[in-house]
């Protein structure tokens, strides 16, 4: 069953204004239950203010966002309670800490939605877990940690709220590529034990494929493509036209297939490209 | 939002205010608030309110930027005029209690609201038909003669111009910083005012870090640049006076001559 789904929904920046602009135009999308849905486009192209409407930040200028059937806007004095469902983690979220300690810190999404005592304590904690954030961290200053770890503290802030729908905005933006890699363990890891919705922001296509069951396309305010990574990737053209590219070891693997090696279509990762290859070797008795 | 105050804002255009030299422009300011605040009959009132309002037609900006511009301090002159309407000495038209109003506070009212209105309205017309360097610019010029004093200037100057550069930065980072907060349950509409600033605390941090993180970025890049103040320091763009500079000038010393004549002439109420 569908946890979120819009309809119709657009917004329009500044309007009466010689600045108006429309981000998000006429958008309709339906997203299930415990799915991870990749969220690409140009810089610019209206996926931040999408995502802002998910949890009611931003309100839509028209349409509407419906969170288990329910328009979230019915009782705009509740709008506090979607944002405990649907959880955002901002780009470069590590600006936003501001707590004397780690702890605390994470805890402030948690005492807002009212948790107390034990349970504030055990939330933390797991959260900090979720995140690969160790214990002795908790009671230092967010300032004196590291970017990475900072980053680590913001992203289990959002998490200790325990939402239904998490929301992440380039969580990987800025960091090397190992604490990238750790990362996107470490949310996959949180998605299989937690098994809710995720939303992904990012300019990594690698990264989409790896987490994403969908991916959503979006170009000038305007939703592309809603189809399954395979899918979304395998029309490289049109991708190419709106200025993205597919992951770089699916071109590769085009490439080759163009050259005459017959690998199968769609493979996005490096780890499908290593089976691919051990597989095609091992058939012509190679290795 | 944060960002709807029109005070300060600079809205780029090409009318003749635009074109004005932006010295002449501040010491046209300069001139038209001495101009206001020595107009003591009505008529002279009326010479400064119809010079202000041609200046602003003129503009090239747009009327409701003036009227949003106003709507911010609508309240202090409601409280300020109210104030005055029951100092005023002489015989009272209307008494009630301990309250008295006499004809005399009701001048004062009419008189004290209308120059808070003026003044506005005439400083509104030069941030938003002067961009913030040109300003800053205009500034340090016209404060050079106070080298004398070993005053520096051109520090004076820079310091000026990187607090109106990172204005709409930290508004941005506000807004930013606001939406995180509020994505993580931070309630800063609902609650009695010790609440609300209470509230604003999550908010204040982490925009002060940044401001301090900022600074420093900022200052280590001068250095890199080898900055080091005013000494010798051309510049890009040097200002020059044309003959619509002359223009303000007259219009200015018109409106002078308007005003003593009109103070002289016509019986002063203040």
């Amino acid at each position: 069953m569908s946890i979120i789904e819009t309809k119709n929904l657009s917004f329009t920046y500044g309007v009466g204004t010689p600045f108006e602009k429309t981000a998000v135009d006429d958008l309709s999308v339906s997203v299930n239950e415990g799915e991870v849905i990749g969220l690409i486009g140009h810089t610019g192209s209206g996926k931040s203010t999408f995502v802002q409407m998910l949890n009611g930040l931003i309100k839509p200028t028209s349409g509407e966002v419906l969170l288990d059937g329910i328009n979230i806007w019915d009782k705009p004095k509740e709008i506090r309670k979607i944002r405990f469902r649907v959880g955002m983690v901002f780009q470069y979220p590590e600006y936003q800490l501001f707590e004397e300690t780690v702890r605390k810190d994470i805890a402030f999404g948690a005492i807002n939605k009212g948790l107390s005592g034990d349970e504030l304590e055990a939330t933390v904690r797991k959260s900090a877990r979720f995140t690969g954030l160790s214990e002795d961290l908790l009671e230092k200053s967010p300032f004196d940690l590291s970017g990475g770890e900072k980053r680590r503290a913001a992203i289990a802030g959002v998490i200790a709220m325990d939402p239904d729908v998490l929301v992440l905005d380039e969580p990987t933006a800025g960091l090397d590529p190992m604490g990238r890699d750790l990362l996107l363990s470490q949310i996959i890891q949180y998605h299989q034990e937690r098994k809710n919705t995720v939303f992904f922001v990012s300019h990594s296509m690698e990264d989409i494929a790896r987490v994403a069951d969908r991916v959503m396309v979006m170009n000038r305010a305007k939703l592309v493509m809603f189809d399954t990574p395979r899918n979304v990737f395998a029309r490289v053209d049109e991708l190419h036209e709106i200025g993205l590219r597919v992951p770089q070891i699916t071109r590769i693997m085009t490439g080759l297939r163009e050259k005459g090696h017959r690998f199968s279509e769609g493979i996005l990762t490096v780890e499908q490209a290593f089976d691919e290859i051990v597989d095609r070797l091992k058939r012509e008795g190679k290795i | 939002m944060i960002r709807d105050v029109a005070l300060g804002q600079y809205i780029p255009g090409n009318g003749i205010v635009h074109r004005t030299d932006p010295r002449v422009k501040i010491l046209l300011l300069i001139a038209f608030i001495v101009f206001i605040f020595c107009s003591f009959s009505f008529v002279s009132l009326g010479i400064v309110t119809a010079a202000v309002a041609v200046i602003i037609l003129l503009s090239d900006v747009s009327l409701k930027l003036y009227l949003k511009s106003l709507k911010v301090i609508i309240v202090i002159v409601l409280i300020t005029s109210l104030l005055n309407l029951f100092y005023g000495t002489g015989d009272p038209i209307f008494k009630w209690g301990f309250i008295s109003v006499t004809m005399a506070g009701v001048y004062r009212a009419i008189f004290v609201s209308v120059r808070i209105i003026l003044l506005i309205l005439i400083s509104s017309c030069l941030t938003f038909t002067t961009s913030p360097t040109d300003l800053t610019d205009a500034i340090e010029r016209l404060m050079k003669p106070l080298k004398v004093f070993h005053i520096k200037v051109h520090e004076i100057a820079m310091m000026m111009t990187i607090a109106l550069r990172f204005v709409p930065t930290l508004l941005e980072e506000t807004d930013k910083i606001m939406s995180a907060q509020k994505a993580r349950g931070a309630d800063m509409e609902s609650g009695g005012i010790i609440k609300k600033i209470k509230a604003m605390t999550p908010v204040l941090i982490p925009l002060f870090v940044s401001a301090f993180r900022r600074a420093y970025e900022l200052a280590m890049a001068m250095e890199c640049r080898c900055y080091h103040g005013g000494q010798g320091r051309t510049r890009m763009k040097t200002l020059h006076m044309k003959g619509s500079d002359c223009v303000g000038i007259i219009y200015a010393a018109v409106v002078l001559a308007g005003i003593v004549l009109g103070n002289i002439f016509f019986t002063a109420v203040i």
